[in-house]
């Protein structure tokens, strides 16, 4: 390419898309970047024990409680 | 000022160490900068804030990556470069091109009025399907006039490498531009 091509070409695309002005965000952004910086730093999978496991070994203590004898034969089958 | 050097230093090592208010004086104090060079980029104001927000995102995580004893304001700008490659590179048009794409475009009024809208609109959606980083240097050099040594320190690239980019787009935007034809 020549540069008068270049020159043209160069014209052509300021046409196009002109130069941006000096432009300034149109609110304040530290918000939304601290809310992004607090998403990421909370763990994404917290540890926590269904409903159904508490009752399950609610109901174990509960024959542990009230059948002692039963608990080596929990034992064994466990 | 070399006071002023300094406080940034402290600043600097303090954010380092991961202190949430030096990290909130460093974005105060340079959030426009990377805002302006993104928005020269991807030239939407809506997007360039989502990017600024994603490159301080990004800054805060690598900061214990950054080097203490360089300048920051470089190191956030690459950080900011590569943000926005990233968006172009997902939003890049492989078929046709986006309508609200050529809001950007100026109307006859405002534009050159021996240049056609028609014209401008090939030029504009030329310029859209250019390869990603064909596009940043062609953008920064072409339409925003940036140093090229400015450019190849954002894309981290030299300048050598920066000049060999601008040609490819060229060639590339000359011969879409005559395909369809127009003769630049």
């Amino acid at each position: 390419m020549n540069t008068s091509q270049i020159a043209r070409l160069k014209t052509l695309l300021q046409t196009a898309l002109p130069p941006t002005h000096d432009g300034l965000p149109s609110r304040d952004l530290w918000p939304d970047l601290r809310r992004r910086i607090a998403a990421e730093s909370e763990p994404t999978a917290r540890f926590s024990i269904p409903w159904f496991d508490w009752a399950l070994a609610g109901g174990v203590a509960l024959v542990a409680v009230a059948f002692p004898a039963a608990v080596p034969l929990f034992f064994y089958y466990l | 000022m070399p006071g002023e050097a300094s406080l940034e230093q402290q600043i600097v090592v303090e954010f380092r160490g991961g202190d949430t208010a030096a990290f909130e004086a460093l974005f105060r104090h340079y959030q426009h900068d990377v805002f302006r060079w993104i928005l020269r980029i991807v030239r939407d104001h809506a997007i360039a804030e989502d990017l600024t927000i994603e490159t301080f995102f990004r800054i805060h995580r690598a900061r214990e990556r950054f080097d203490a004893s360089r300048e920051f304001a470089p190191w956030a700008r690459r950080i900011a470069t590569r943000a926005a490659l990233d968006w172009i590179r997902v939003h890049r048009p492989e078929q046709g091109m986006p309508e609200d794409f050529f809001a950007g475009v100026p109307s006859a009024s405002a534009a050159d009025p021996v240049i056609s809208a028609e014209v401008r609109h090939h030029v504009a959606a030329a310029l859209a399907l250019l390869p990603p980083k064909l596009r940043i240097a062609a953008v920064l050099a072409l339409i925003e006039e940036r140093p090229q040594r400015e450019i190849a320190d954002a894309l981290g690239i030299t300048v050598a490498a920066v000049k060999l980019r601008i040609f490819r787009a060229m060639r590339k935007l000359r011969n879409y531009l005559e395909q369809q034809g127009i003769r630049p």
